[in-house]
């Protein structure tokens, strides 16, 4: 059987892991595996180069290396981001301000914290997933430690007003934690400049290796150890670390943001056609998320009257990789928590279709998709009874 | 995550559309849970001569309206009636899990049809001898 072309445009999800990345690891896991904390040679390269990737983390977001911690990625950064600024500043207060549309990692750490007795406000959206600023300002009292909100949301792909927020929980002598998993290599980031305490990133986003991220903690901010044991880390995060990750996450870190305004324009432009091409030819199509204040890669477009689930094993029939809010794929019973913050409504949020393309796409992977989505909706609409009934209610 | 079964019945499904002089027509499930079926029966004496569906949902949810709708075609009402929504995920060589509650729906899809046709027969509507849990209420609780 002939090999099928894949085509990927899930990159939000996770990003297969560049050849010069790869190359930077292997020998890493081969040659130079020896335990950074032992004291021969091939340890001390170990170390030499744990060392190098904290630098390169460190230039890409603006911060020293030693404000850098390595951890196994996204949600482990925003647990211990959250977890540890919650219990090593309780005796300041005990309230946390995040947002509604944040991913799990940091929304189900808050609704954890909220059972160990921490208030958590939960702050709202508009229709394309921004948060307003004011919101934030009105919602932080004497007992607010902790303001985390995303830098980019995950599924619609909405660039929060980060600077702003961050500039108002400093003011409000208030640490600001920000999930930047998805903005990293797609916005350009300077900690100190956008007034960010903490900063959560992950390797495998930007086309490193998966089980390896990194939390950004200033120098100054009180936060509790996560992992007791070992020196590793500063004694933060003990543990032998993930050396060949560690050195992944330098080096597709460095790469990710060496030409951020030409990787934008590139993948912009691909993104703007799939998206124009959806919306011309598809009725019934709308796009979620802000039109502009968006992530360069990320297409979310709901087709009402079908479901997301059916639509991505059409897809993947057709080998495109997508993904989608409805409840049906993710195990849950209510669709996307940040659709349904949009102020979408939930039939609506089940027929959506999230594409992230990346480095993997070309103009033909658009043409492809712009030749296959019309008919797959259409196909599933012709045996969806919302469709008919609208059909005949509105005379279409 | 699908069987063979389930993809072929998702992907060639059996029995889609309307039937227009329908002697009993169910619709089940609510938008907001992601998931309606509405199943259409044309009965002669006392059989299900033909059986056909339209529905929003997910992959489990067409394969199941597509299986349910071969199941019933040539039974009599009382056998379509025995249909459970079991026999329906073991012709689909089963159903993930979290994916059972569609098999629930195609069963009570093809039980309102049924009753549909026995109301407008001036005849009792037959009861429902294991209530499920996937009411689809008023509130749309979208419990499975």
């Amino acid at each position: 059987m002939a090999e099928r072309h894949i085509i990927y445009m899930d990159h939000a999800a996770t990003t297969y892991v560049r050849r010069d990345v790869l190359d930077a690891i292997i020998p890493y896991n081969t040659v130079h595996f020896g335990n950074p904390s032992s004291i021969y040679g091939i340890a001390r390269d170990s170390k030499i180069a744990v060392e190098t990737s904290r630098a390169q983390v460190a230039k890409a977001i603006g911060a020293h290396p030693d404000e850098i911690y390595f951890t196994s990625g996204g949600s482990e950064s925003d647990n211990w981001a959250i977890k540890g600024v919650a219990t090593a500043n309780r005796k300041k207060g005990r309230h946390i301000i995040t947002s509604a549309i944040e991913h799990h990692a940091v929304l189900y750490t808050c609704e954890h914290l909220e059972e160990e007795g921490y208030t958590v406000t939960y702050l709202p959206v508009d229709d394309y997933g921004l948060v307003n600023p004011a919101d934030l300002e009105k919602a932080i009292t004497n007992e607010t430690i902790l303001v985390t909100i995303m830098y980019a949301n995950n599924e619609i792909g909405t660039i929060e007003p980060v600077a702003e927020l961050g500039a108002i929980a400093r003011k409000h002598n208030v640490y600001f934690h920000t999930d930047a998993v998805q903005a990293i290599g797609n916005i350009p980031i300077d900690v100190t400049s956008q007034n960010i305490d903490l900063l959560s990133l992950s390797a495998h986003k930007f086309y490193g290796p998966k089980g390896a991220g990194a939390l950004y903690i200033r120098k100054g901010v009180k936060i509790g150890n996560l992992i007791h044991g070992g020196g590793q880390e500063r004694g933060k995060r003990a543990g032998t670390e993930n050396l060949a990750g560690i050195v992944g996450l330098g080096k597709a870190i460095e790469l990710a943001v060496s030409d951020i305004p030409g990787h934008n324009t590139k993948i912009r432009a691909l993104r703007d056609r799939l998206l124009k091409g959806v919306l011309e030819t598809i009725p019934h199509a709308k796009l979620n998320g802000h039109p502009e204040k968006r992530l360069p890669g990320n297409f979310n477009v709901s087709f009402d009257f079908i479901e997301g689930e059916s639509m991505l094993l059409w897809l993947d029939d057709e080998g495109i990789c997508g993904s989608t809010g409805s409840a049906c794929t993710s195990g849950s019973l209510s669709p996307s928590h940040v659709l349904l913050a949009c102020g979408m409504p939930a039939e609506t949020a089940h027929g959506s279709l999230r594409l992230t393309l990346g480095d993997a796409n070309t103009e033909e992977d658009v043409d492809r998709v712009l030749n296959v989505l019309p008919k797959v909706v259409a196909k599933l609409r012709d045996m969806s009874p919302l469709y008919q009934k609208t059909a005949t209610k509105g005379g279409i | 995550m699908y069987s063979d079964k389930v993809m072929d019945h998702f992907k060639n499904p059996r029995n889609v559309g309307e039937i227009a002089d329908a002697d009993g027509v169910g619709e089940v499930g609510n938008p907001v849970c992601g998931d309606i079926m509405k199943i259409f029966l044309k009965i002669e004496n006392n059989i299900i001569v033909d059986a056909k569906f339209k529905t929003f949902g997910c992959g489990a949810a067409i394969a199941s309206s597509s299986m349910a709708t071969e199941l019933v075609r040539g039974k009599t009402l009382e056998d379509a009636w025995e249909v459970s929504n079991k026999a329906v995920a073991e012709a689909l060589e089963g159903l993930p899990p979290i994916k059972m509650h569609c098999s629930v729906l195609a069963e009570e899809g093809i039980h309102k049809a049924i009753n549909d046709y026995r109301v407008k027969h001036g005849l009792e509507p037959w009861k429902e001898k294991h209530p499920h849990a996937h009411d689809h209420g008023e509130d749309a609780v979208c419990e499975h």
